[in-house]
């Protein structure tokens, strides 16, 4: 498992909850503690050579490994799409070689359950008025298209509402949260607004990052709607 | 790296390709005008909608996609022999062909040419180049007056306002305020307009019918050229257009060089994905084509600018010369979730959207326009949308580090921001040392305030203007891991 460095960091409930469901459906996770980050942050923000280490402990890190998951549409969107273009560019043949390989067994977790694994009941129990917000790394980058809402229609006891501009971004994009604040807020403000039209007491997708930027809205405004990762609901029984 | 000096950037102090204020403060203006979002909001999404409709008729969308995607590259990679071929065969049909390498020298172009006709006043259709170009206010310069004729681009100019959006340049404003405009700009216009669309339109009607009728020259700028046939396209949806193209003596179109296409048959390509994308119907009302000059029909003099600005220099970059493809759609204004709160203004360009944020800094050369490459989130609806499938999320990363570098070039020595990135390069390149960050990091711990931070400081400050920050664990998950002893003694295979 590639835990994320923000999850790893910041939501450890994320990456342990990616670690109990896959427990529970028999498989054996290992978490190789020589991962860092894998470098989207410096990467879209202009600094390619910076990332350039980090693409470098990303592959040998996980080189080894016959399966790579991470509960992160853009992270994996960033190891499939931009390592290996990355690396090339900066002049690494060899290293893109590798990152390309690392990168195809590399997985978002909605991607390794359904596809990988042929599971869309995971076992989870979680009786809360829910409402997915499929982030757009995960979305456009990846195209995972409906498989979280396949797993998320499985759990039982889940109330799962329709959130009306569910495409649209919720304004996080990393450091544009910082560099463009003025409209990150405005982007956050229509997404909480159609958030909160629900009446979901929980708002999940696959991306702690956009969960973050969210959640950080709604406990601003004291909403009183939560932000809870795929992989935390998943877990739950 | 390659570093991409040597050919000329749009020249500074003409035309509008340059932002007077950086995208964020810009921005931030707009954002406060809320008739503004909400007349943007209204029409991104019913144009979203339209659009969204037309395309999924068509089972090979995707397909043709791919088709015009692949003859902008087929062109591109052999610009030079197609203009040449398009010069040739205009200049066969009786038509002349001028080489512009800048703003100043196409308008000095089209000014020599207007005061040879020996005009006062032009009139003009499709003006995004003229636009680009500041032909309006060269013209001016020299005593001639030029009409705009498109209805939205009349609404703009009557309005000494910008245009800011590139199909529906008044799309800030609303009928209410354009019925304002009209009343209080239009020379003879009914004092008791209405602000029904249709009265609207009469008012406009009126007002230009004696322009079309009177000028001797009009400057239009144009779709596609066709190098085979030196056939000129401009598709538009009023007929002010075709208008303008057939009744004035003297036609002078502007172009930029990107706008040839090889064949004919290249065109059946286009005339689906543009009108589709773009208004959202599934064929443009007037589509008119002209091929040098036909006696006794027509302009009987037609002069053809070629227009490089800055083009040869997006060329020169293999990752960003895709912004050449681009039919100016504007897909990707409409389906962008910054576009569509800030409007076109806070762009400071012409060109403004995502096709703006990857096109404007490469003509001008990144520095002119260095916020704009950041002004996205990288969600990627643009690239979706766009017909010609130009990746502008790709492409905003390479310019974002094209400026990163340039930047530490011009300072001599790394920003505040670079430095930061370093380190944080440098810390997470190392298990230990990025472990140490992590237990630093829960410092953070003493910034909560009844369980939540609400308050950050610099460089993080602005996320805390409107959000509130996760409160750090108090252990991290390898932390965690590491009391489960779950690996096997090895951590790598």
């Amino acid at each position: 498992m590639f835990a994320t460095c923000l999850a790893d960091t910041l939501f450890p409930d994320v990456a342990r909850a990616t670690v109990t469901v896959l427990e529970r459906l028999g498989h054996w996770v290992e978490f190789p503690a020589s991962q860092t980050c894998c470098g989207q942050m410096h990467l879209n923000t202009g600094y390619q050579r910076e990332a350039l280490p980090l693409i470098r402990r990303y592959v040998s890190t996980f080189e080894g490994y016959e399966v790579i998951v991470a509960p992160s549409g853009s992270c994996v969107g960033s190891i499939a799409h931009q390592h290996a273009l990355v690396a090339r560019r900066l002049g690494d043949e060899g290293l893109a070689d590798r990152a390309e390989a690392v990168a195809a067994r590399t997985h978002e977790l909605s991607q390794l359950l359904t596809d990988v694994l042929a599971v869309e009941d995971v076992g989870a129990y979680y009786p809360h008025r829910v409402a997915y917000h499929p982030t757009c790394h995960s979305l456009r980058l990846l195209q995972v298209r409906d498989r979280p809402l396949r797993l998320l229609q499985r759990v039982r006891g889940i109330d799962l509402v329709a959130l009306p501009g569910a495409d649209e971004c919720c304004g996080f994009g990393g450091t544009f949260a910082v560099k463009n604040p003025d409209v990150s807020t405005a982007m956050l403000a229509d997404k909480m607004r159609n958030l909160l039209a629900t009446g979901a007491e929980v708002c999940t997708a696959g991306d702690s990052s956009c969960l973050m930027h969210i959640g950080g809205g709604l406990s601003r405004l004291r909403a009183g709607v939560r932000t809870v990762h795929l992989a935390e609901i998943l877990a739950s029984t | 790296m390659t570093t991409f000096l040597g050919l000329p950037t749009a020249p500074p102090g003409v035309g509008h390709l340059r932002q007077e204020a950086p995208f964020p403060v810009a921005a931030r203006q707009a954002l406060g005008n809320s008739q503004l979002r909400a007349n943007l909001r209204k029409a991104t999404t019913t144009i979203r909608a339209k659009r969204a409709g037309v395309v999924s008729e068509l089972p090979d969308w995707e397909q043709l996609r791919a088709a015009g995607q692949a003859i902008k590259a087929r062109t591109m990679a052999d610009l030079g022999r197609y203009l040449e071929q398009l010069e040739a065969q205009v200049t066969a049909r009786g038509g002349t062909v001028h080489w512009a390498r800048d703003a100043a020298e196409a308008n000095q172009i089209v000014t020599r040419l207007v005061r040879e006709a020996g005009a006062r006043e032009v009139v003009k259709v499709k003006s995004l180049a003229t636009d680009e170009i500041g032909l309006n206010d060269a013209l001016a310069a020299e005593g001639i007056t030029a009409h705009e004729t498109d209805l939205a681009e009349l609404i703009v100019q009557l309005g000494r306002d910008r245009p800011s959006h590139i199909l529906v340049p008044a799309i800030h404003r609303n009928r209410a305020e354009i019925r304002d405009i009209f009343t209080r700009e239009m020379p003879g216009v009914d004092p008791g307009l209405t602000d029904e669309p249709a009265a609207l339109a009469e008012a406009a009607r009126r007002y230009l019918r004696r322009k079309f009728l009177t000028a001797a020259v009009a400057v239009s700028g144009a779709n596609f050229a066709v190098a085979e046939t030196g056939t000129l396209c401009v598709v538009e949806s009023e007929g002010n257009g075709r208008m303008c193209l057939t009744l004035p003596r003297t036609l002078i179109t502007v172009m930029g060089i990107e706008k040839v296409i090889p064949a004919w048959t290249d065109l059946g390509v286009f005339l689906q994905l543009l009108p589709r994308s773009s208004t959202g119907e599934r064929m443009n009302p007037y589509t008119s084509m002209w091929t040098g000059v036909t006696p006794g029909d027509g302009p009987q003099a037609f002069h053809l600018v070629l227009l490089d600005n800055g083009r040869t220099a997006v060329l020169a970059d293999p990752a960003g010369r895709d912004a050449l493809h681009c039919i100016r759609c504007s897909a990707c204004l409409n389906v962008c979730p910054v576009y569509e709160r800030t409007g076109g203004h806070a762009y400071g360009s012409v060109y403004p959207g995502p096709i703006g944020a990857v096109l404007s800094p490469q003509l001008t050369g990144i520095a002119d326009n260095a916020s704009l490459p950041f002004a996205s989130t990288l969600c990627g609806a643009c690239f979706d949308a766009c017909p010609v499938k130009i990746n502008i999320p790709e492409m905003l990363v390479h310019l974002r580090a094209r400026h990163v570098d340039e930047d530490i070039r011009e300072r001599g020595k790394p920003s505040a921001e670079a430095v930061t990135m370093a380190a944080a390069s440098w810390v997470m390149a190392d298990p230990a040392r990025y472990a140490a960050a992590q237990a630093a990091s829960r410092a953070g711990r003493l910034l909560r305030r009844r369980g939540r931070i609400s308050a950050l400081p610099p460089p993080l400050a602005a996320w805390t203007t409107a959000r509130d920050a996760p409160v750090p664990p108090r252990q991290t998950f390898r932390q965690w891991w590491r009391t489960q002893h779950r690996n096997p003694p090895e951590d790598t295979p």
